[in-house]
């Protein structure tokens, strides 16, 4: 049997989102111990497999690996045997020869995790693939909402405006789809040219280019990252009539009220999409979002290495029976 | 929860009820003099009920000391993250740890509903030990009903039920039922 892989949100569905949220309550509570480690994956390996560049997911998810006591190895595509003319395929049955348990995958090419779940006996999670997915960002951003609001019960009716570059961004797909399908509703301010075309129908609740228009009322402001190469292909004009149109600027700042959430899954462009400090935001969960993401990602090992809960009925029955016995 | 189960069981098997509501209560109140008189004074003493069928117990217990002497604290631990058959059962959501206060130095009780094989207290010992050093832990349980799989004895024990390793045990503040 194939061991069971997250590929999307949508290998999750609501019911999983919420099992994995309610599991990385576990984790954040590890992780606010002095001594942030439990036994719990001992003896499992993780392989990280990075074929484009990252900082914060590739580091997040080797602490979570950590933290649950698993063995954690790193491939950096370039210092590899790719350089020689390894195939992707190759590289991966010589490192899954090595005894590993679980890929952690980021690609630029959409699909790729998917391509490797199907060569491995190993779990394969998803780090974000091209314009794809990145299914741990969304569930590290639907929990940043659940905790900082209190939502335990659910995100039902609240508002989320995600602005800025929808339609190259992995980020913004994974996230929308989970917040979505959490109840969250999510409009979706762009410009014209930075919309994917399926936007309007399946994408989001509502689509605007004015983002002054959906301020009010807001529970969460998601800024996306503007990445500088859209100026060279002409999708927007210039950076600071981009700032002006879409950036949330001081003078937007003031009119946010205090309560909405301010997010953002990094690296930000100061200057750019966010032309204030957010440590003067009193709704900015940015840090947040970066510590969440370990406990989230240690829930996501968990439950695909660890926990026969999702898979094995048979087991949970077995947890209510021996629950009051052992 | 244990209780909720029973109706799942395919075969017809009976129900017994082995403790009624008042027993229970007083196998509590029991078993708070015995801690009381254990630890003259109740001098860093502290009450850590397993998740999640020592909780209510572990609440109980601690509401009964803090009647018959004064309150003492009283927290949970969540050990599935601990067990040595991981990947054989799922983790409980609701059950994340909350311990208030400082481990190091004190006298933990911990507490369980039912005394089994020892494999949950053990896990629950790890558990504790990461959040500090205690002076001494005891571990009080409302039901042993034997079968142990590690050298783990209770120090408060309600009832000693014996049991086979086909029945299964329940125990809530509405009583103990063997099944």
């Amino acid at each position: 049997m194939t061991a069971r892989s997250l590929l999307t949100v949508d290998d999750l569905g609501a019911d999983g989102i919420v099992r994995i949220l309610d599991l990385a309550d576990h984790m954040a509570e590890v992780n606010r111990r002095p001594n942030p480690k439990v036994p719990a994956l001992r003896g499992k390996t993780v392989c990280s497999v990075f074929f484009e560049d990252s900082t914060r997911t590739r580091l997040s998810f080797e602490t979570a690996a950590k933290r649950l006591s698993a063995d954690t190895m790193t491939f950096a595509a370039s210092q590899s045997s790719l350089n020689k003319g390894e195939s992707l395929r190759d590289t991966i049955e010589t490192i899954a020869a090595m005894g590993v348990d679980a890929f952690v995958v980021r690609h630029k090419s959409s699909g790729a995790p998917g391509l490797i779940a199907g060569w491995t006996q190993a779990s394969v999670i998803n780090a974000g693939d091209g314009w794809h997915a990145h299914p741990t960002q969304a569930l590290l951003d639907t929990y940043t909402v659940r905790t900082s609001l209190g939502r335990t019960g659910g995100l039902d009716g609240l508002r989320m405006a995600i602005v800025g570059d929808v339609k190259h961004s992995r980020v913004a797909r994974s996230t929308i789809a989970a917040m979505r399908m959490l109840g969250v509703h999510v409009t979706v301010v762009a410009p014209r040219t930075l919309l994917p075309p399926d936007v309007g129908d399946t994408f989001a609740d509502a689509v605007t280019d004015r983002l002054d228009d959906v301020l009010d009322g807001l529970d969460v402001l998601y800024l996306l990252r503007m990445q500088h190469e859209r100026m060279s292909e002409a999708l927007v004009p210039n950076l600071r009539e981009y700032t002006a149109r879409f950036g949330l600027t001081p003078e937007r700042a003031g009119r946010l009220p205090s309560q909405t959430l301010v997010m953002h899954p990094g690296p930000m462009n100061r200057g750019v999409e966010i032309a204030v400090d957010p440590a003067e935001l009193p709704g900015a969960v940015i840090t947040q979002q970066v510590t969440n993401g370990i406990a989230v990602r240690m829930a996501v090992l968990f439950d695909l290495l660890g926990s026969g809960g999702a898979t094995l009925p048979a087991a949970a029955e077995e947890l209510v029976s021996e629950g009051a016995a052992s | 929860m244990a209780a909720d189960n029973v109706g799942g069981t395919q075969r017809s098997v009976s129900t017994k009820q082995v403790l009624g509501p008042d027993d229970v209560r007083r196998a509590i109140t029991r078993m708070a003099h015995e801690i009381i008189e254990r630890n003259r004074g109740l001098d860093g003493v502290a009450i850590i009920g397993i998740q999640q069928g020592g909780v209510w117990l572990a609440d109980l217990l601690g509401a009964e000391i803090a009647r018959i002497e004064h309150a003492v604290p009283v927290g949970s631990v969540d050990a599935s993250l601990y067990r040595d058959d991981i990947g054989l059962r799922p983790v409980a959501p609701s059950a994340v740890s909350d311990l208030r206060f400082d481990v190091d130095g004190s006298t933990i009780v911990l507490v369980d509903d039912v005394l089994y094989t020892g494999r949950t207290v053990r896990a629950a010992l790890d558990a504790v030990a990461d959040y500090g050093r205690p002076r001494a832990v005891q571990l009080a349980v409302l039901v042993d009903r034997g079968h142990r799989e590690l050298p783990i004895r209770p120090d408060f024990v309600g009832k000693n039920l014996p049991t086979s390793t086909e029945e299964e045990v329940a125990a809530t503040v509405d009583g103990v039922t063997i099944t």
